[in-house]
């Protein structure tokens, strides 16, 4: 199945991930890309995003799975054809006639802002680097069914901190993002549940690329 | 450090309402913009995305030059919470500039229940909500929508109304504002010259008195204007100016589809209906101009849905000429096609099976009343047989679920009429019974009731709104006399209608407790999790009016209305002809058949009534 790499960022961050689909649906109606419907009683166009996106976070590394309904185009011309229709925020970045196995997404890059109004606290660079270091951490996961305690240590591949002005302390981290699967937003959590002192005034994630079992960057 | 409207959103629900930035939203260079109009809807994002007359205003604005047209929406609560909060004043999507920055501040009103969010927008604004609190030319408030139809309860808070269609008017409106900004008229000089346009309505313009029992004693226009306001319209639809570059959402919205009209007005005169006078006469677009319309709305948004919209579509004439085109095209497309509003007849059923090649939808009769005699008096003919020979064809066809909807305290209603409801239910069961294709799936039969509001500019505009006691009576009685478990009755609390009454026939001395309302609380009336009844009746009480007036009393056919200022084109004489005919029990056929004088013809200069 051909799939696409799109990003999404700026104020199309707080388009959800039903919409979003829908987004893609109109947006290839309007490029005349008749997308493949599914079978049944009630036909839907066929498209699928591999890891659905939060709300709010913006990211680099968007992949979106598509079939058309019979007609040869290129590439570079849905690429073109698509980014014609699409609003501000999202942009695609790469067409592939063939995507790897979803399944094989494992890793992900994440970035994690947190601003302090009042400046970084004092010993703040230090104390939230131990915190990750640390053998277990446990931290509280939204699931279907309610509040999961679950320790996001063995999930963190790799993790730094880097301060980025007086304000502005960033975490740029590798993580599982499929089974199991660590949200970034569960790095704030950490943080504000064990250094509360710590717990920034506002932050947020980003997605920066996604990676398979064996680091390659995955598509 | 991130802006506060970026921390706020990750904290409310559904944040892409506030932020724009849809496919074919319109950005303007501020530089060559010389008016801005914030053009406001008093209700949420995905209620006012969804209302046709916004899109079209919204491109009639944008295609002038040197005019950029910004929307506006009511803020949910937990958005509001944190604007107070943070003292973050209320927004245009477009540019997210404050409200106050602009020139002009419109708003669109279809629905009395409104009122109050159209002042809490105002104070969220920061802009004074009284006319006279705001000396200067930049904020200028002015509405239009069926309100403008009777706008005393609102006279106070909005510098002016303009009546009827807005296609052609608001042009003229903004092209004189621009004018005035350009030459540094006063707010006074302009609203002087505004009132010059015909279907322009400056409430301070004129004088209400009322006698000792409380009804108008007089009503007097200073300042030149026109005693009488006559609502605008297009003559020409198919000439209007039609958007089919529309935005498209970025979220889901209540109709998130491509929305095409048929035509204006109504030719069936149901006797409680607004919209069936008011917005009279009939003028239809053709099924050339809406085929080419339909395409293009279709190919530049990439809805999969499209419906054909209009008070009573089955009444459209080239309805087979048009379907015929459009059920092709859709189904290459695999577009879906609704056509709702069709009138229980042959052609009608014809096209719902061809309709349903895809899904099948619900079917549903607004029968309004339970017996013959009474839908007479109400001139909704729709005829039991009609109903039954249409759930008879759907039953066996393999539907089995029905809505029925009707109206309790409607004039002469008698208890005989309210358990003429649970026979006609009764007898779809029984038709149910005896054409089913497939019984095991049971029946379903949804009944509703609503409370009978009287509304200006109809034949009912004097009648006497039932108490609500009386009316949770008749509810009670009816709902005894429902004995299959096949049957979902649901009856509304009469809390909002009783108000909705007081709005909609309500004058100038409503204006305090709009706002005293707004002071305690009252805001997103239309939703159940937030109407507070109790905050209207603290403000009634604090302002001393008695809501009954405006309801249970009734109004005398030789009484001032507080809408007789404004003009819709139906005559008072023929509205008061056919309320006698109502109580005649007499039924006046439809405007095809033969015409019945309403009068709104005489809107018309080029072309003749289409009915």
């Amino acid at each position: 199945m051909p799939r696409l790499l799109f990003e999404k960022k700026g104020n199309a961050i707080w388009v959800s991930h039903l919409d979003l689909m829908r987004i893609f649906q109109r947006a290839f109606q309007r490029a005349k890309l008749p997308l493949k419907h599914s079978q049944g009683f009630n036909p839907r166009p066929m498209v699928s995003i591999a890891l659905p996106l939060s709300v709010g976070v913006d990211s680099a590394c968007e992949l979106l799975d598509f079939e058309l309904d019979g007609c040869a185009v290129s590439c570079n011309e849905i690429l073109q054809a698509l980014n014609q229709n699409l609003i501000s925020g999202i942009v695609i970045r790469e067409v592939y006639e063939q995507g790897r196995k979803i399944r094989d997404l494992s890793v992900l890059r994440c970035c994690v802002t947190l601003e302090y109004d009042q400046g970084i606290p004092n010993g703040a660079k230090q104390a939230i680097e131990k915190l990750f270091s640390q053998e277990s951490l446990i931290v509280p996961k939204k699931t279907k069914t309610g509040l999961q305690e679950q320790n996001i240590i063995p999930m963190i591949r790799s993790l730094e901190l880097q301060q980025i002005d007086d304000n502005i302390l960033q975490l740029d981290a590798f993580v599982c993002c499929q089974n199991p699967t660590l949200n970034p937003a569960q790095l704030i959590l950490a943080i504000s549940r064990y250094l509360p002192d710590l717990e920034p005034n506002f932050s947020r994630c980003s997605r920066v690329e996604v990676f398979d079992a064996d680091g390659k960057i995955f598509r | 450090m991130t802006q506060l409207l970026q921390r706020i959103l990750p904290t409310v629900q559904k944040p892409a309402r506030y932020t724009g930035g849809e496919y074919n939203e319109v950005i303007k260079n501020k530089e060559q913009v010389r008016v801005r109009v914030a053009f406001c809807f008093p209700d949420t994002y995905e209620i006012g995305m969804s209302n046709v007359g916004m899109r079209i205003l919204y491109g009639v604005m944008n295609e002038m030059d040197g005019v950029w047209c910004e929307r506006v929406f009511a803020p949910w609560d937990d958005m509001e919470k944190q604007m107070r909060a943070y003292n973050l004043p209320l927004w245009a999507l477009e540019s997210q500039d404050p409200v106050k920055d602009f020139d002009m501040i419109a708003f669109t009103i279809g629905y009395e229940m409104s009122y109050t969010n159209i002042l809490n927008m105002l104070m969220l604004a920061g802009i004074p909500l009284r006319s006279k609190d705001r000396t200067e030319l930049k904020n200028i408030v002015f509405a239009g929508g069926v309100c403008a139809f009777n706008p005393e309860p609102f006279a106070d808070f909005i510098d002016f109304f303009a009546l009827g269609e807005g296609e052609e008017v608001t042009p003229e409106i903004i092209r004189l504002y621009d004018l005035a900004k350009a030459e540094g008229w006063t707010k006074d000089a302009f609203l002087l010259q505004v009132s010059k346009i015909p279907g322009i309505y400056v409430p301070s313009f004129y004088e209400h008195s009322y006698n000792e029992d409380g009804t108008i004693r007089q009503i007097i226009a200073k300042e030149g204007a026109p005693t009488v306001v006559t609502k605008r319209i297009v003559e020409n639809l198919d000439g209007a100016y039609f958007p089919t570059k529309m935005i498209v959402p970025s979220t889901e919205i209540v109709h998130d589809r491509a929305n095409l009209e048929l035509f204006r007005g109504c030719i069936r005169g149901c006797r409680f209906c607004q919209a069936g006078f008011s917005c009279r006469p009939v003028r239809k677009k053709s099924a050339a101009v809406l085929l080419k319309q339909a395409v293009e709305l279709l190919e530049d948004s990439g809805h999969n849905e499209i419906t054909l919209s209009s008070l009573s579509t089955s009444d459209y004439r080239e309805l087979k000429e048009l379907t015929d085109e459009m059920i092709p095209y859709c189904e290459q497309q695999k577009i879906r096609l609704s056509v709702p509003s069709l009138r229980a007849d042959n052609f009608s059923r014809e096209l719902m099976q061809k309709l349903q090649t895809v899904r099948k939808s619900g079917l549903t009769f607004a029968a309004e009343a339970g017996t013959q005699r009474l839908r007479d008096v109400i001139n909704k003919n729709l005829t039991e047989e009609e109903i039954l020979t249409t759930c008879a064809n759907a039953f066996s066809g393999g539907w089995n679920n029905v809505k029925l909807y009707f109206m309790l305290g409607l004039p002469t209603e008698t208890d005989e009429d309210v358990l003429g409801i649970a026979e006609l239910v009764f007898k779809v069961i029984n038709t149910w019974k005896e054409h089913a294709s497939n019984k095991k799936r049971g029946l379903r039969i949804h009944v509703a009731t609503a409370y009978f509001v009287p509304k200006p500019h109809t034949p009912f505009q004097w009648e006497k709104q039932i108490t609500p006691d009386e009316y949770l009576r008749r509810c009670r009685l009816l709902k005894d006399h429902f004995y299959s478990k096949s049957i979902e009755y649901n009856y509304h609390a009469p809390d909002l209608s009783r108000l909705e009454a007081v709005m909609a026939r309500g004058d100038r001395r409503l204006c305090n407790v709009i706002e005293k309302a707004v002071q305690n609380g009252a805001r997103l009336d239309g939703w159940d999790e937030f109407f507070s009844y109790q905050a209207w009746l603290d403000a009634f009480e604090a302002c001393g009016v008695d809501p009954d007036f405006y309801t249970t009393r009734g109004y005398g056919t030789d009484e001032i209305l507080p809408w007789d200022t404004m003009d819709v084109g139906v005559t008072k004489e023929f509205l008061l002809r056919e309320r006698n005919r109502a109580y005649e029990e007499k039924v006046t056929p439809d405007c095809r058949y033969g015409c019945s004088g309403c009068g709104a013809n005489a809107l018309l200069k080029e072309v003749g009534c289409d009915a």
